[in-house]
C-alpha cells in the first residue's frame, strides 16, 4: 500500500481496524458486492451501507467513518456475516468501530450520539452485580435520557412487574470481587486483537 | 443425558416462563441441566459496543466455571444471544493465540483460566432436536397440539453465523418447524422466519424496531397462525410485550400471542398451563389455547409489596441503594 519507504510508515485506516479486531476479519477482502447492505434490516436508517462504509475504510476516511450512525445501527443479527462472500467478519468490524467512534468522541457528531450510554449503563449494572437487569436498565436508561418516554413506558413496566417478569433489583453474583478483578486486568491489557 | 446449563439474565426474571418450561419438559425427556454456579452476564450486545476485551473475559467466565463443574462439557443455554456470545469466544479463542493469551491473562487476576475448545455451547432447541430425537419427543405426547396453528419463529443468532457448528439451515431452518409438527400442531408458512425482532432496537430507534417487529406479525397474520413460537427471550419480549404498542403506532390491530416451544411441548406433554409459565404473556394466549381445549390460568394477581400512590412502577435503582 501507498509504497511509502519511510521506516516509520503510518498503519493506513485499514490496517487500524483490522489491528482492532480479533481474529482475522478479512476486510481487506471486501469486494463491494453489496450483499451486507441488501441483507440488513438496519440498512434504511444507516447513513452508509456496511458496503459503503467498508468502501470509506479503504479509502482512509477514518473521521467521515467514525461519524456514521451505522456501527450504532448494526443490531449484531449476523445476517451480513452468514451471507458474505468474503467471510468479512462485518459485525465485529462494527463493533471496533464502535469502540473507535468512542475513542476519538466521534460519536457524538452521529445521529446515534445516545446509544454509546445506553451501552455504558447496561456495563455498570453489569460490573457491579455480575447479571444485568434488563428491564431496571432500559428504565434507568430512559429516566436520564428521554424522561418524557418514562410515562409512555410506565404501563409496560407495571404489567411486567405485575406478573412476575421484572425484579425491582438486581440479583448480584457471589464472586463480584472475582469479576472486577478480571475485567479490571482485562481493561488494563487494552485492545483484544 | 447431563449437561450444564446457562440461564442467563433474562430467564431468570423477564423469560422465567421459559426457564421454567424448560425444566418442565426437560425432565420426562431425561435431560438433566445443572446450572452453572455463580454465572455471570454474558455482556449481550452492548459490552462488545464499548470494550472488546473486557466483554471476551467476562464471557469467558464462565466458560472458565462450567469446565470445572461436572457435565461442564456441554453447556445448554436457552437463549440465541448468550448461545451465540459463549459459543463465538469459545471459537474466537482458538482461532486467535492471542486473544486467548490476553483473555486468560485477565481470568487469572480472578484465579481462573480457560482452555478453548473445552466446553460446546449448545442451543436448547438443538439439544431437543439432535441429542433427544423427534421420535423420544412424540413418545411423550399425550394431548397433541391438533388444530393450533403456529408459526415458527427462530430469529438471528441461533443457527447464523454457528461459531461451533450449525445444525441447521442458517437461511431456511426447519428444525423448530418439524419439532411443532411431531407435537401435533400445524405449522403455517412463515417466510420471515429468520428475520431479526429488532433486538435491543426497541431502546434506541423505535420508528426502526417496530417496523421490523410489525412485519413479523403481519407475516404471522397473513398466514393464520394462532400463535408465533419463539426460542429466544428478546424475540418473545420485543413481538410480545411490544405487540401493543406497535399495534398503536401503526394502527394495526394484531393479538397474536407469542410462546417458548417450550410451552408448547408441555401443554403436549400433559402438563398444566400454570407450571409453563403460561399466563405472563402480554398477549393473551387464552383464546388460541382454547382450540386445543386448554384453559390457560388467568392472567396472574400482583405480586408483593405496596407501592405508594405516587410512585411510578419502576424499579429501584442501584445507585439509590
Ligand atoms: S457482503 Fe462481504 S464482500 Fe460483499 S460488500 Fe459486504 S463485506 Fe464486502
Ligand atoms: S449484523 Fe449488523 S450490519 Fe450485519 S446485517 Fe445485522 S444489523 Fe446489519
Amino acid at each position: 500500500m501507498a509504497g511509502s519507504a519511510t521506516p516509520a510508515r503510518v498503519a493506513t485506516f485499514l490496517e487500524e481496524v483490522i489491528a482492532a479486531t480479533p481474529g482475522d476479519p478479512h476486510l481487506e477482502l471486501c469486494l463491494q458486492c453489496g450483499t451486507c447492505g441488501g441483507s440488513c434490516p438496519s440498512g434504511p436508517d444507516m447513513d452508509h451501507t456496511p458496503r459503503q462504509l467498508f468502501a470509506m475504510i479503504a479509502a482512509g476516511l477514518k473521521d467521515e467513518v467514525l461519524r456514521s450512525n451505522t456501527p450504532w445501527y448494526c443490531v449484531s443479527c449476523y445476517y451480513c456475516v452468514a451471507r458474505c462472500p468474503q467471510e468479512v467478519h462485518i459485525t465485529d468490524v462494527m463493533y471496533t468501530l464502535k469502540q473507535m467512534a468512542i475513542r476519538e468522541g466521534l460519536y457524538r457528531e452521529s445521529s446515534a450520539a445516545e446509544v454509546p450510554e445506553f451501552s455504558e449503563t447496561f456495563i455498570d449494572l453489569v460490573e457491579n452485580y455480575g447479571r444485568s437487569f434488563e428491564l431496571g436498565l432500559a428504565t434507568r436508561y430512559t429516566l436520564r435520557h428521554h424522561p418524557l418516554n418514562v410515562v409512555k413506558m410506565a404501563p409496560m413496566g407495571l404489567e411486567l412487574l405485575r406478573k412476575g417478569r421484572m425484579d425491582l433489583t438486581p440479583k448480584r453474583i457471589k464472586g463480584l470481587d472475582q469479576l472486577q478483578a478480571i475485567l479490571a486486568k482485562a481493561r488494563e491489557l487494552g485492545g483484544a486483537a | 443425558m447431563k449437561y450444564s446449563y446457562y440461564p442467563g439474565c433474562s430467564l431468570e426474571r423477564n423469560a422465567i416462563a421459559y426457564h421454567r418450561s424448560a425444566m418442565a419438559v426437560a425432565a420426562p425427556l431425561g435431560i438433566e441441566l445443572a446450572e452453572i454456579q455463580d454465572w455471570n452476564c454474558c455482556g449481550a450486545t452492548e459490552y462488545f459496543s464499548v470494550d472488546l476485551l473486557p466483554a471476551y473475559s467476562l464471557v469467558a467466565r464462565n466458560l472458565a466455571l462450567a469446565a470445572q463443574q461436572a457435565n461442564g462439557d456441554q453447556v445448554v443455554a436457552p437463549c440465541s444471544a448468550c448461545f451465540l456470545n459463549l459459543s463465538k469466544t469459545d471459537r474466537y479463542m482458538a482461532d486467535s493465540p492471542e486473544l486467548a493469551r490476553k483473555i486468560n491473562t485477565a481470568l487469572a487476576a480472578g484465579g481462573l483460566h480457560y482452555d478453548p475448545g473445552t466446553v460446546r455451547v449448545r442451543h436448547l432447541l438443538d439439544v431437543i432436536v439432535n441429542d433427544i430425537g423427534y421420535d423420544a419427543v412424540a413418545a411423550k405426547v399425550t394431548k397433541p397440539l391438533h388444530g393450533l396453528q403456529v408459526a415458527p419463529y427462530y430469529g438471528c443468532l441461533i443457527v447464523r453465523p454457528g461459531y461451533q457448528g450449525v445444525f441447521d439451515d442458517p437461511e431456511y431452518p426447519t428444525s423448530l418447524d418439524k419439532l411443532m409438527r411431531t407435537l401435533g400442531a400445524k405449522v403455517v408458512d412463515f417466510p420471515l422466519k429468520t428475520h431479526c425482532c429488532g433486538g435491543h432496537m426497541t431502546q434506541i430507534s423505535q420508528p426502526t424496531a417496530y417496523e421490523l417487529i410489525r412485519r413479523l406479525l403481519k407475516n404471522a397474520a397473513d398466514y393464520d397462525a394462532d400463535v408465533i413460537v419463539t426460542l429466544c427471550p428478546m424475540c418473545q419480549l420485543n413481538l410480545d410485550a411490544f405487540q401493543g404498542e406497535v399495534n398503536k403506532y401503526f394502527k394495526t390491530d394484531y393479538h397474536i400471542p407469542v410462546l417458548y416451544f417450550t410451552q408448547l411441548m408441555g401443554l403436549a406433554f400433559g402438563i398444566s398451563a400454570k407450571e409453563l409459565g403460561i399466563g405472563k404473556e402480554f398477549v393473551d394466549a387464552r383464546p388460541a389455547l382454547s382450540k386445543i381445549g386448554v384453559e390457560a390460568p388467568e392472567p396472574e394477581a400482583p405480586r408483593r409489596r405496596r407501592r405508594g400512590k405516587k410512585e411510578l412502577p419502576m424499579p429501584s435503582m442501584p445507585e439509590e441503594e
